[in-house]
């Protein structure tokens, strides 16, 4: 065989084209939504019921936005609500419908050399890392998580001036590479509690705080608007919705489990969106 | 140590199992970098050649730049081919961003360099060999390339299994404009990199030997094809 022979076998085995016969659209969501095992359940329930592959852009609630203004997504699933109004407002989302919440831990390690184990609230937890300069470390994205973090920094009464420490780290990475980096740095983080669960590496970390009704966490639904981009699939945008505000997929949501813990709390209002 | 084993080991019990999931990422791996060689080499090999036998005004800032772009950084690549095939970017309209078509783009734009500048090396070595015997039988200058790239064609496959091994290793450029989409466009670098996030080190780990596991078949079977470095043969 010669190698120009084998070259153009080569060829024409590489060119082939796969075949996704089925409706697809595209969602960007956040690291929390995948990497806490929900979407595994949901997706396959969604094809079965409504015939839509859907496809997952998995992102931070900053790059998930950004690539609905460019019009790279027909939906956005994410949590942070200024960003979401501000996206709503300058038209580049057409409504948000709140699907559920879930909520953020602060893990550090498990002999907790700040003392935060039993503080009242986040603020207090917070303000004693800060205090004991421990080691904290952020996720540094600008993602949701990322602006959640820096807003409970700044209800702790520590501007954003203060963090300009070498205690507090930011990694600039995704919830995952940042557990990682905790993790080998024993050093405190929040997360939201699905990655924390979900997270296999945990080495001498442990669950230190949560319950504080500010660290809970909304996730709202935003399809892409259609008058900035005709393109975006708003009919399979619109079905979705709809799957997802259903009772079998709220209760779905609600029942989810990781090791006997729930995770998230469905609260979609069924009817008619609000905002 | 015990996650290295591990990983070996599950590596193993992928293989074996015919974990469906596994084969569909590696077969798209192979997909994706396959062609984006195909591309480039048909690129890179013929602008290499061209190269070595002519001689222009600026040829050594030309090949001084090319071998520059060898260095190309992916994500930076990744970033451009991404803003170019988003829906709003000049070629937004042809909705490639996301698709395998627009991970083989970035891909082409990484290795031709390096494929140019490793045939360039090789042709202008033959070339100082040949260059009488070419000009004395007043061969025109398309022949040359041809003579040249045919009897250089052993260096020239290293040159394509170098552009290779940048390609099916890179996660930057693709995870940007791939998006690592589960069952569309995940292959086994993006998924290694989703595994460690996740902090299955194992797992992660086991793909990567799936991954030089099959950097080396490939590498095998060309050398098995193109019938080089055999025993009985200098």
């Amino acid at each position: 065989m010669t190698i120009r022979g084998f070259l153009l076998g080569l060829i024409l085995a590489v060119i082939t084209t796969v075949g996704a016969m089925a409706e697809t659209m595209r969602m960007a969501v956040t690291t929390s939504f995948n990497n806490s095992g929900l979407s595994d359940i949901l997706l396959p329930e969604i094809k079965k019921d409504t015939g839509i592959d859907v496809q997952l852009l998995i992102v931070g609630t900053g790059q998930a936005l950004k690539l609905g203004r460019a019009g790279d997504v027909d939906a956005i699933l994410v949590h942070s609500r200024q960003a979401e109004e501000k996206f709503v407002d300058e038209g580049y989302g057409t409504y948000r419908r709140e699907i559920m919440y879930n909520d953020f831990v602060l893990v550090g390690p498990k002999d907790d050399p700040a003392g935060i184990k039993d503080s009242k609230n986040a603020a207090e937890a917070l303000k004693k890392i800060s205090d004991s300069k421990a080691a904290f470390v952020s996720r540094g994205d600008d993602s949701g998580t990322h602006r959640k973090e820096l807003s409970l920094w700044q209800n702790a009464g520590i501007n954003a001036d203060e963090l300009n420490t070498d205690w507090y780290r930011a990694a600039g990475a995704g919830m995952g590479a940042t557990l990682n980096t905790a993790s080998g740095m024993n050093a405190y983080l929040m997360s939201d509690r699905a990655s924390w669960l979900k997270f296999a590496n945990k080495g001498d970390l442990g669950l230190l705080f949560a319950g504080d009704p500010i660290l809970f966490n909304q996730y709202a639904y935003l399809p892409v608007n259609p008058d900035k981009h005709e393109h975006v699939k708003i009919g399979l945008a619109k079905k979705l919705e709809d799957w997802l505000v259903s009772e079998k997929a709220q209760e779905m949501i609600g029942s989810y489990k990781i090791n006997g813990e729930t995770l998230f709390t469905p609260n979609a209002v069924p009817g008619k969106p609000a905002s | 140590m015990n996650e290295i084993l591990d990983g070996l080991w599950r590596a193993f019990l992928l293989l074996v199992s015919l974990d469906a999931e596994l084969y569909e990422i590696v077969f798209l791996s192979l997909r994706v970098t396959l062609t984006a060689v195909v591309i480039a080499s048909l690129l890179g090999m013929p602008l290499g050649a061209w190269l070595a036998i002519n001689r222009f005004r600026y040829r050594r800032a030309t090949i001084a730049f090319l071998n520059a772009l060898m260095g190309l950084p992916p994500v930076v690549v990744g970033l451009i081919v991404y803003l170019f095939l988003s829906r709003s970017g000049p070629f937004g309209v042809l909705g490639l961003l996301f698709t395998p078509t627009a991970m083989i783009i970035a891909q082409v734009i990484i290795i031709t360099p390096l494929i140019a500048s490793i045939s360039h090396q090789a042709i202008r070595d033959l070339w100082a060999e040949y260059h009488d015997l070419l000009i004395s039988l007043n061969t025109s200058k398309w022949q040359r390339i041809r003579t040249l790239i045919f009897d250089a064609r052993r260096s020239l496959l290293t040159a394509a299994l170098a552009g290779f091994g940048r390609a099916i290793g890179e996660v930057g450029a693709i995870m940007i404009v791939g998006g690592n989409i589960d069952h569309a466009t995940r292959v086994l670098t993006t998924a290694i990199a989703l595994e460690t996030g996740k902090g299955n080190f194992a797992f992660a780990l086991a793909l990567g030997f799936v991954l030089i596991g099959l950097a080396i078949a490939v590498n095998f079977v060309t050398h098995l094809l193109s019938k080089t470095e055999r025993t009985s043969r200098w």
